[in-house]
């Protein structure tokens, strides 16, 4: 039989596909355990940093027993014991119909579309009190949907640090929500004002110190308007009446 | 070594550089080279690619039938680009989120397939294994060096160690942006085979055509 008889064509076919899915189902399934650890380590190292708990050398599992993690129903602001801590991913709770709502237009000035009925929320508390909560956040920003988290401190108004871990802006513009400096400015600032209205935002240019309003101003990105108007969104949203003001008061009011 | 196997290993390098002769792989080139860590990755990535492509497409070459050849060459590149994608994700994390989508994409890269057609499909294992070989190595050159160029003036360091330190960090160096975007790998890669080809005038092309000179009386 010739090599180019359709026969031969087919079986050819047949035998390559098998032994290359054989080769990369192998691959996929033997280090999937390694990937998803990969994945968690980086969550907890992130919280980690943006919590103020991380040390260079100490084992990350030590330092993250002093995080505890639990979910957060938004609309009542109560914990939630619905799924197991572990194995609640938010992000794809908000693209799941069941585990999510939908924003309507007013509603949605994140620009998120859905946001998952339950937050997973890190407490760092100290003799027992809370004293930093770390909160996830996201929202679309010029290109993409850029993920954080924001810790704000004992008084449940005052931002501790902020990170994005994901993210597709412009680097060097956008891409600047990275940029460590400007993420140190963010600390101390104030996300409400007395009235409790969500007043923390970006502005254009930089922040005049002596400003009556300066501590609730953070620096723009200079290139970077949608960007920066993504991030102001992003806390309008989730420091509001969909995110989590009301969880915020109630721990305020625990605290009390 | 023998001299054909250095010759076939050596040669990518600059005489028959992939990218500055042949002006192939330029895409994940001006994609991956704004950081030098993310360039080594994909180096690293492409040249293991294209070596075991190569070798493997080689090993089977006689018993692919002609009509269906791409079509095998591009299951086993892709296969191969696959299993690099997981075991970067599972050993390099970090790596392969600055790399995102690019490693995936090193399917399409046409170095890798050229390769395959025009040496692997003719030769024996061996060779188009170092053929593979040269070849990334080709390709990782042009990456490192345009890499270097950018993170340098991009953001004033080299694999994250600063060296110009920026104004945004208190320093003098006022970065340059523009090598932070795409097209500065272009204008890179072309002041470096402006730079070969002065070099070495052999790698120039002949036009195509000439223009004919008119005498002037001719017009009329």
């Amino acid at each position: 039989m010739t090599k180019d008889s359709p026969f031969n064509i087919l079986l050819t076919a047949f035998a390559l596909c098998l032994v290359c899915s054989i080769l990369v189902s192998t691959a996929a399934i033997g280090l999937k355990q390694q990937q998803i650890d990969n994945q968690v380590l980086d969550q907890k190292i992130k919280i980690l940093k943006v919590s103020g708990l991380w040390q260079d050398d100490m084992p990350i599992e030590q330092m993250f027993e002093s995080v505890e993690t639990r979910l957060v129903d938004l609309s009542s602001g109560e914990y939630s014991e619905l799924f197991a801590v572990e194995d609640y991913n938010q992000k794809k709770a908000s693209k799941d119909l069941a585990n999510s709502i939908e924003l309507s237009r007013e509603e949605d000035v994140a620009g998120i579309g859905r946001r998952a009925k339950l937050a997973k929320v890190y407490l760092i508390r100290r003799a027992g009190e809370i004293v930093r909560v770390v909160l996830p956040i996201h929202g679309y920003g010029l290109w993409s949907t850029l993920y954080g988290y924001v810790t704000l401190e004992q008084d449940m108004n005052t931002v501790y640090a902020i990170t994005f871990y994901e993210h597709k802006e412009t680097p060097g513009l956008g891409g600047e929500v990275d940029n460590q400096k400007w993420q140190a400015s963010w600390r101390g600032k104030q996300v409400y004002d007395e009235q409790g209205q969500t007043r923390l935002a970006l502005i254009k240019g930089r922040v005049d110190r002596n400003s009556a309003s300066q501590q609730y101003q953070i620096d723009g990105l200079s290139g970077a308007t949608l960007t920066s108007n993504g991030v102001s969104n992003m806390f309008a949203f989730w420091m509001g009446q969909q995110g989590y003001k009301q969880y915020l008061e109630n721990i305020r009011g625990d605290e009390a | 070594m023998s001299t054909t196997a250095r010759r076939v290993v050596l040669d990518p390098l600059v005489d028959n550089n992939p990218i500055t002769l042949q002006i192939l792989g330029i895409c994940s080139a001006l994609a991956v080279t704004t950081t030098v860590s993310a360039a080594l990755i994909m180096c690293l990535a492409l040249t293991s690619v294209t070596a075991l492509s190569n070798a493997s497409i080689s090993m089977i070459r006689h018993h692919i039938p002609s009509n269906i050849r791409i079509i095998v060459q591009m299951t086993i590149i892709a296969s191969l680009v696959i299993v690099v994608d997981q075991i970067l994700k599972a050993y390099a994390y970090e790596a392969s989120k600055t790399l995102s989508v690019f490693v995936g994409l090193i399917i399409t890269n046409c170095i890798v397939m050229g390769r395959a057609e025009a040496f692997a499909m003719k030769n024996s294992p061996g060779i188009s294994f170092l053929d593979g070989l040269g070849n990334g190595l080709g390709y990782s050159a042009v990456l490192l060096v345009v890499a270097v160029v950018r993170e340098l003036f991009g953001s004033g360091s080299i694999l994250g160690v600063t060296l110009l330190l920026p104004v945004s960090e208190g320093g003098w160096y006022v970065p340059n942006g523009l090598m932070l975007l795409p097209p500065s790998a272009f204008f890179i890669i072309g002041l470096g085979i402006w730079a070969i080809r002065t070099i070495k005038p052999k790698q120039v092309e002949s036009a195509e055509f000439r223009i004919k000179r008119v005498h002037r009386t001719e017009v009329f």
